[in-house]
């Protein structure tokens, strides 16, 4: 094939449809949109040039609406090797190691095939962070669901569950952590958003930027097929009732293959044949090479009749837009094309050079010896559309003042309520499911801290450290007022990593939102980003990757708004860490930040009162900071044996998750004088609080004084009971029932 | 001692027994690709967890007509010790090294977590470590591990004392309480007449480090160590 081919028009294929209004809509490109391709084409598009733009100016794979806003969020720091735009964030975390990690949604596929389209989440995630060099040591997962009571939910967590574990399981990455709600604003739209974490040597990352004039283009992995066609097209739209119409262009997962893959990336990574590599996720083989070639600067010619095929009879569209899982594509080093082949052929997986890099600028495209598809690559990315959606900002709620929400009538029934409501019950029925232990480096396990712990395999030093992660967010609040909400997710992750005693480093956001194209959902996602923004750059936790998930409306309503925060840290010696059981009797029990009563959104006002409104609680940045400080001082200087963060259902809520976690009770009074109304002191959701229990309460007490941070002794852990003083008495058995039963309940009920 | 812990190309808990052996015994074991045609001579043969070959059709049965375990076969025949775990369980039961089969998980889904062991014999290389009756915690991680076997095969395995490990309650309790996925007669791991092969479905192997599980699972390492060295 020589230059002169290359920059040739295509020609069309036999059979190949004129490209009519209708078809562009049916690619999701505006009229605009189109206008703006046929300016850059200078002539009209053949059929698969359409479909890699419909692609690559999709919301998914462009960020078209949401780009403006992200570039507010703070993305630098020390210790941050690289921030977003690649396939995962990369940051130092000492003895010249580093943490690769990133979390992206699968939402739209999961909600039509909840098994498939979760497993894919995980799939496309972890790929994600092994393209990279690193070898994943954990995964974690948000969910969120809809009513409890829709017919549709029941089935929606059994498939997904199964499907995160089905992937996650086999693959033999530990699933140590994650989060689960339920709320009406989900019913039509569910969340799964998916992190993985991994560890590679700090000076070995691999990027996707293509190099080399002529090096060759390396297709690895499994076939394509024709799953998945147009799978970022169908997620860049709201649903409707056709929706299910959709599920072919849901993947199919194979977690074995993918294992195969990993297994020879790794090994294939140890030797110098890579010059860049990128998986193949939403928009296949498009997006990748279009990405490795924008990246490099370089064109790329790509000979589509030697990509491994699952069947007969594929065209060109179907290849360039296929979603097939388990692939990656690669540009080697000259003359390293058989080292390689040998790697791939051993794991039992494709193998084909399948083009090579040009001078051109163009992504040109054979079939069979005929050019089908060329087209000018910068400007598809610089002229990309970018649009300032306008925006309506969500004014703040009236503050709900304390004294006007009612005191609970049995104190005793009101905590079981709160225990075993869907969103605070115990999710053991799903983490059970996830193989959480594996690899043996486990330190905490789900529900036995704030944050999952892991070792971090391989370090030299006689004392290991450990890798913290978390993934937050409360969308109530964000609903109520987003920027408050922002910021309050970023400040839960910080204090969730804080409190098992690691310091937080890094964010990976997943934002989940409505449609953009109307004011006040944009708002919210503006709202939130100004919130994050702000507590980030606050507490040193730079963005390093992030996912945005768009239109997440059935039917014109949409989910509550959820920037899922997933975070990162590290403990320089595990041993240290703390988790947030109460094992032991005879420990003080105190109180660390300020009590203000603040009831607006609490969870208290919604599952006893029935009432969702009011300000979310203020997120105080500085107090945050202050009090997460003081209490990572005292689990580094030994003197916390227990430590959990105060969040969903306040105080009361958190003694009692401490007390079931770790099998002890405890007995504690309410201070003197109390300023505020017991249940505001008790359920009131004020931020920048934990509960610690010490050894040595006077040390802590002092210790707390100097520094300047609110601490408060409450009473002592011991006997099988919690005991409020002159409030409640409840047995450890009696809450854990309430809390254990609720979801294994529903999930086993029939209807 | 000597070990060797085959690796299939979706085996996944062969590091986690590696790291266990060599805690115990301060020794690496040799990891043989299940494509190589020689076994080194060994001590000791370990199949670990996994899904050998993404195991979509019956666990184990693919990986059971593989060549290596040809190999591991015959030299099972010579007396060389077998243990077999998790999806090393499937993998020997299903080339006949061991009695019965293992079926899917009662409540049919994938089940991570803590369980209790009661140690039936301390007449063992695999069990020499512990005391017949005691209790201990280690994990399970399968969705096929419900055993079975015909009420001969059963009565056979009693009678000659070669059931290793039935799931039981914290006190020791076996009534099915502490059984994770429907075993027949809460049956965890079973041991070859001879006593030289052992499978069981829990992780030892997960639970040898106080930090990170617990370490009920050492003795049964330190038991073969003390054994083969």
């Amino acid at each position: 094939m020589s230059v002169a081919d290359e920059t040739s028009p295509p020609v069309r294929l036999p059979n190949e449809p004129a490209i009519t209004p209708q078809i562009v809509a049916e690619h999701g490109l505006s009229p605009e949109e189109y206008q703006r391709a046929l300016a850059i084409m200078g002539r009209t598009p053949t059929m698969v040039e359409l479909g890699i733009f419909s692609a690559m100016w999709s919301e998914h794979c462009s960020y078209k609406s949401s780009k403006v806003w992200l570039k507010k969020l703070p993305t630098k720091a020390p210790w941050v090797i690289q921030g977003p735009g690649e396939n995962a964030g990369v940051i130092d975390i000492g003895d010249g190691q580093a943490a690769v990690f990133k979390m992206e949604s699968h939402n739209h596929p999961s909600y039509i095939e909840p098994y498939q389209g979760a497993a894919t989440g995980v799939g496309g995630i972890l790929r994600d962070v092994f393209t990279m060099g690193a070898r994943p040591v954990a995964n974690l997962n948000a969910l969120r669901f809809g009513d409890p009571a829709h017919p549709r939910t029941r089935h929606l967590v059994s498939g997904v569950v199964a499907g995160i574990g089905g992937y996650g399981n086999c693959m033999g990455i530990p699933t140590v952590g994650g989060e689960t709600n339920f709320h009406p604003a989900y019913n039509g739209n569910i969340l799964v958003n998916a992190m993985t974490v991994g560890i590679a040597p700090a000076d070995r990352i691999f990027y996707a930027a293509a190099a080399g004039l002529g090096n060759p283009l390396v297709y690895v992995g499994s076939k394509t097929g024709r799953d998945g066609i147009h799978g970022a097209t169908m997620s860049s739209a709201e649903f409707n009732e056709d929706s299910e119409s959709k599920r072919p262009t849901v993947q199919v997962g194979d977690p074995f293959v993918e294992k195969l893959l990993l297994e020879a990336c790794m090994e294939l990574m140890a030797t110098d044949a890579i010059v860049a590599i990128q998986d193949m996720g939403a928009a296949g083989l498009t997006s990748s090479s279009f990405e490795m070639a924008a990246k490099g600067g370089l064109g790329v010619f790509v000979e589509l009749d030697k990509v491994p095929m699952r069947e007969t009879g594929m065209n060109p569209y179907e290849l360039m837009l296929s979603e097939s899982q388990e692939r990656m594509l690669m540009v080697l080093k000259p003359g390293r094309e058989e080292l390689a082949r040998k790697i791939f052929e051993k794991w039992e997986l494709d193998f084909a050079v399948i083009g090579r890099l040009t001078d051109t600028q163009r992504m040109v495209l054979s079939w069979h010896g005929d050019i089908v598809g060329n087209i000018p690559i910068p400007p598809l990315v610089t002229e990309a559309p970018m649009y300032e959606r306008p925006w309506t900002p969500t004014p703040l709620p009236a503050v709900l003042d304390a004294a006007d929400v009612p005191a609970p009538e049995d104190w005793r029934a009101s905590l079981l309520a709160l225990m075993g409501c869907p969103d605070l019950a115990s999710k053991a029925w799903i983490w059970h499911q996830y193989d959480h232990l594996i690899m043996g480096n486990t330190a905490i396990r789900p529900q036995d801290g704030d944050a999952a712990l892991v070792r971090v395999p391989a370090s030299a030093s006689a004392s290991h450290k450990g890798l913290a992660m978390t993934s937050d967010c409360t969308p109530r609040y964000v609903q109520a007022h987003p920027e408050t909400g922002g910021r309050q997710a970023v400040a839960e992750a910080w204090r969730n990593i804080t409190a098992v005693g690691a310091r937080p480093l890094a964010v990976t956001d997943n934002m989940n939102f409505g449609n953009p194209q109307k004011p006040e959902i944009m708002g919210q996602f503006a709202g939130a980003i100004m919130g994050m923004a702000e507590a980030c750059a606050t507490l040193d936790f730079p963005v390093v990757s992030g996912n945005v998930s768009l239109y997440n409306e059935t039917e014109g309503r949409p989910i509550l708004p959820t920037p899922t925060i997933g975070a990162v840290g590290v403990i320089p010696d595990i041993a240290k860490a703390v988790g947030s059981r109460l094992t032991q009797a005879g420990l003080g029990i105190v109180l660390i930040g300020e009590t203000a009563g603040w009831l607006g959104q609490s969870l208290y006002l919604r599952e006893i009162c029935g009432r969702e409104e009011g300000a979310p609680p203020p997120v105080d940045l500085a107090a945050e900071r202050r009090n997460g400080d003081f209490v990572r001082a005292q689990i580094e200087a030994g003197r916390v044996r227990a430590c959990h963060d105060l969040s969903d259902g306040g105080l009361l809520v958190a003694l009692a998750e401490m007390c079931i976690a770790g099998g002890t009770g405890m007995e504690v009074s309410l201070p003197p004088g109390l300023a505020v109304p017991r249940h505001a002191f008790l359920y009131g959701e004020d931020q920048a609080r934990y509960v610690v229990a010490t050894g040595c309460v006077d040390d802590l007490l002092e210790a707390a004084t100097t520094a300047g941070v609110p601490a408060m002794a409450l009473g002592y852990s011991g006997g099988p009971s919690l005991v409020i003083r002159d409030v409640l008495s409840l047995a450890l058995s009696d809450i854990r029932t309430a809390h254990e039963a609720w979801l294994p309940t529903y999930m086993n009920a029939t209807e | 001692m000597k070990a060797a812990v085959l690796v299939f190309p979706g085996s996944n808990r062969e590091g986690d027994v590696a790291q266990a052996i060599e805690l115990v015994s301060g020794r690496k074991p040799q990891m043989v690709w299940h494509g190589d045609a020689d076994l080194p001579k060994v001590d000791l043969i370990v199949v670990p967890g996994g899904f050998s070959y993404g195991d979509y059709l019956r666990c184990g049965a693919m990986a059971a007509q593989s060549p290596v375990m040809g190999e591991v076969k015959r030299r099972a025949g010579q007396g060389v010790p077998v243990l077999g775990i998790c999806n090393g369980f499937q993998i020997v039961t299903e080339a006949g090294l061991l009695p019965g089969t293992l079926m899917r998980n009662a409540h049919l889904k994938f089940v991570c977590a803590d369980v209790h062991l009661k140690v039936e014999t301390s007449q063992s290389l695999f069990t020499s470590r512990y005391q017949a009756g005691q209790v201990i915690r280690v994990p399970v991680a399968h969705a096929e591990g419900n055993y079975f076997a015909d009420d001969e095969t059963l009565k056979r395995l009693e009678d000659r004392g070669q059931i290793a490990f039935r799931y039981c309650a914290p006190d020791g309790t076996v009534d099915g309480t502490g059984n994770p996925n429907g075993s027949i007669r809460d049956i965890a791991g079973v041991f070859n007449e001879t006593k030289t092969v052992m499978g069981l479905m829990p992780h030892p192997e997960n639970a040898v480090e106080p930090m990170f599980g617990g370490t009920d699972g050492k003795a049964l390492f330190e038991g073969l160590v003390e054994a083969l060295t």
